[in-house]
């Protein structure tokens, strides 16, 4: 009868745990964990979409004879420079190299940005079905870019709220579970400037 | 105590790297609320059918010929095509809106996730095709970009909308014909609530389980052979219930009463923590509650989305 009490009380103290560490969100720590990554490995995958698209992009581009060289340098250069840096999940709990891809990543996407516009002004270059194609692609690619990004910001705010809010930030103390870097806008002040309009110059 | 030393420091290094990190992390997790407070962007539409239109441009019968149309192609095919024509988007680009709306109805096949969202901006002179991840395969951007060149902007010039539409909706679905996607389990398009399919491991489980504990539980109060019964009778009474199948009814009740027999057979010392087996046994009958709990899935006749769909910035847009 003893023994089987022991076992009785073993077996309830086992449950207990069990309770208290699922309810103390260790495996919601878990569960997002996973969830960050994920989201973090799609908006890599779009990356190298985008990245991907730049050597067809440059390649049409140069066949335009007067092309502006530094638009297209500085693509290229851009592209070297984002796909240079190694990224790996652990890139998510060090906010330094996070901001550092985020930086040389929104350096190809503004470089881009621009070689488009530029493209406006060559009418052979519009009228190129290889260009347009690839304008529509790199345009795709913008936008799963954003969604991914979307989806990685709100997965990272999911987990960030847990980690702060009680009780789960004594398990994420205990466990050194830190919060996740997001997103955010690089040039902040130069977008909430209202854009100057001058209809005198011509 | 030591144990709170540890905590202590732990908790002063902590304290330093948070206060760095609130302020990034508070900025970009208010970034969201903060469109959200300006309260401007549009309300997702309620998704009624096939072709939703908000601007009043097709008439009755080319909005029911392209219902019919769509219809006809989920039956066929299974995928979820959406016609969406509002009066404007903004403040968002149509892109943005598109996908917010194709995140809010989710169309497409629960597992297979194939929907496609075509929404026309019309006063903004806009349309855009959307693509779950799905169908990214089968309408690639560049595919959807054709698809507007060639068959939305030149009739749209025109004022011709429904042709447009329906051109669209033909070389969409001709591409989706294309792709090996599962077809719709035809017998069943009817399917009712109940047995969306009877799972034997999960009524192997729930006899292993639930029986076995409530059979010693009832034949402690009602004695072997009245326990033994009354368990067999309970579980092929639930069976019934939860399969509509009066056969595996009887068959559950035989194999309750049999089970129920050598459960009770041997359940020695069934004394022992009656209040650990009673809440073992109030768990099986739980489990059994979200066994029945299956999909609702084809409601009849009306349309509603599959809930599947993923959209992940698939698409292309164009303008007229």
């Amino acid at each position: 009868m003893k023994l089987r009490l022991s076992g009785l009380l073993n077996l309830t103290v086992a449950a207990v745990l069990a309770v208290l560490l699922t309810g103390c969100g260790y495996n919601d720590f878990q569960r997002l964990d996973e969830q960050t990554k994920s989201a973090w490995s799609e908006v890599l995958n779009q990356y190298q979409r985008r990245a991907d698209l730049v050597p067809n992009i440059v390649a049409t581009v140069k066949g335009e004879a007067a092309f502006e060289q530094d638009t297209l340098t500085k693509v290229i250069e851009a592209r070297a420079k984002a796909t240079s840096i190694q990224v790996t999940p652990e890139t998510l709990n060090n906010p330094e190299a996070f901001s550092k891809f985020q930086a040389a990543q929104s350096q190809l996407g503004s470089a881009l940005s621009r070689l488009m516009v530029v493209s406006e002004r060559y009418p052979d270059l519009k009228a190129n079905q290889g260009f347009r194609d690839l304008r529509v692609q790199l345009e795709g690619t913008e936008n799963r870019i954003t969604v991914a990004r979307n989806r990685y910001i709100q997965t990272v705010q999911e987990y960030n709220v847990l980690t702060r809010s009680f009780p789960n930030n004594l398990t994420a103390m205990m466990f050194s579970y830190n919060v996740k870097p997001n997103f955010s806008v690089q040039n902040e002040a130069q977008i909430s400037a209202p854009p100057v309009v001058d209809f005198n110059k011509k | 105590m030591l144990f709170s030393g540890f905590l202590m420091r732990r908790w002063v290094r902590l304290a330093i790297l948070l206060r760095l990190h609130v302020l990034a992390i508070a900025g970009a997790a208010l970034l969201p609320f903060a469109v959200w407070a300006q309260g401007s962007v549009q309300i997702v539409p309620q998704l009624t059918g096939h072709v939703i239109d908000n601007t009043a441009t097709l008439n009755d019968a080319q909005r029911q010929a392209l219902e019919a149309k769509l219809t006809a192609f989920e039956q066929a095919k299974g995928a979820q095509i959406v016609v969406l024509m509002v009066p404007n988007t903004a403040p968002e680009d149509i892109a943005a809106y598109a996908q917010r709306v194709g995140d809010s109805w989710k169309i497409g096949r629960q597992n297979i996730g194939d929907g496609l969202l075509l929404v026309v901006a019309k006063n903004d002179r806009k349309v855009r095709i959307e693509t779950t991840k799905a169908l990214e395969g089968a309408i690639p951007d560049l595919a959807a970009r054709q698809i507007i060149d060639s068959a939305i902007t030149p009739r749209f010039k025109l004022g011709d909308f429904a042709g447009g539409l329906e051109a669209a909706a033909d070389q969409i679905m001709a591409r989706i014909s294309g792709e090996n996607l599962p077809v719709p389990e035809r017998s069943t398009s009817k399917r009712s609530n109940k047995s969306p399919g009877f799972d034997w491991t999960q009524m192997a489980v729930f006899l292993f389980f639930a029986v076995p504990i409530g059979a010693r539980l009832l034949s402690g109060v009602l004695g072997r052979k009245l326990g033994a019964l009354v368990t067999g009778g309970v579980v092929g009474g639930l069976a019934w219930l939860f399969t509509s199948s009066v056969l595996i009814g009887i068959i559950a009740l035989v194999a309750g009463l049999v089970f129920a027999l050598f459960a009770s057979l041997g359940s020695l010392g069934r004394r022992g923590g009656t209040s650990v087996l009673r809440a073992g046994g109030l768990g099986g009958l739980g489990s059994l509650g979200g066994w029945s709990g299956g999909r609702g899935g084809g409601s009849g006749g009306g349309f509603s989305s599959g809930g599947g769909g993923n959209f992940g910035g698939g698409g292309a847009s164009g303008d007229w």
